[in-house]
């Protein structure tokens, strides 16, 4: 009985985890091509010069990214024998683009972005029920231009 | 207040340094928020009300930094990082620390 259990989420696991993780995907792709204008550095100086600057603040973008049932065992089977684990590889690959596409909208009309800071933390795990949840965090200066329009 | 993650205010001049100013905040998550996190880990997915707990946090922490900023006489705090922890199972912690400084 407890097999038909685990068999069953795990064929719930793969099917609606494959299913979201393309559909997270199409929608980065979508939104990478939509704010491809909005230039990111990481970088601590600023190109321009001091007195064209208008201001500058601190943005961020964040995301937690859970993951599924299927990817929780393929990972535990793959850590008896070691090499890439590819199912986290893209859960965290979408996690950081995620963060860093959030902190492009919430630029607004900024010219650029610099000092760009990427931070990966896991969440809750450790506990007992090992929930394998990442957070990406995205922090970095916005910089207005005077007089551009962006 | 300005804050920024590079070392310098673009456009004005420090005139002032106070030092070091940090804020820091320990939050858990609410039961019925894990009992929605168990479950989208069947299915993977995004935890939105997790999200919105970290993000809350950050502000918090990053008021807290500001709050003490104010109280040295800055007007702006540079050079900020942000890191996390997970303290306890369940409980993560924010920090927030950057430099005071007066600028014109």
């Amino acid at each position: 009985m407890e097999l038909y259990i685990v068999l069953a989420l795990l064929v719930l696991g793969y099917v609606a985890g494959t299913y979201r993780e393309r559909r997270h995907y199409r929608s980065i792709l979508r939104r990478e091509q939509e704010l491809v204008n909005v230039p990111v550095s990481s970088m601590k100086t600023v190109p321009f010069d001091e007195d064209r600057i208008e201001r500058a603040e601190l943005i961020q973008g964040s995301v937690v990214v859970g993951t599924d049932y299927f990817k929780r065992i393929a990972a535990s089977l793959r850590n008896l024998f070691g090499g890439n684990i590819r199912v986290y590889e893209s859960l965290i690959d979408r996690a950081r683009r995620e963060a860093v596409l959030r902190l492009k909208e919430s630029a607004g009309d900024a010219d650029i972005v610099v000092c760009l800071r990427i931070e990966t933390s896991t969440i809750g795990a450790g506990s007992k029920n090992k929930y394998a949840c990442v957070e990406a965090f995205a922090y970095g200066t916005a910089i207005t231009l005077k007089g551009q329009c962006a | 207040m300005i804050v920024t993650n590079i070392e310098s205010i673009p456009g004005k001049t420090v005139v002032e340094h106070f030092g070091l100013v940090s804020g820091n905040t320990i939050r858990a998550k609410h039961f019925g928020r894990d009992f929605m996190a168990s479950l989208k880990n069947i299915v993977g997915g995004e935890l939105k009300g997790y999200t919105e707990l970290l993000q809350e946090s950050r502000e918090e922490a990053t008021r807290r930094m500001t709050e003490e900023a104010r109280e040295l006489g800055a007007n702006a705090v540079i050079n900020v990082r942000f890191s996390t922890s997970s303290v306890a199972a369940g409980a993560a912690e924010i920090y927030a620390y950057g430099t005071a400084v007066l600028v014109e």
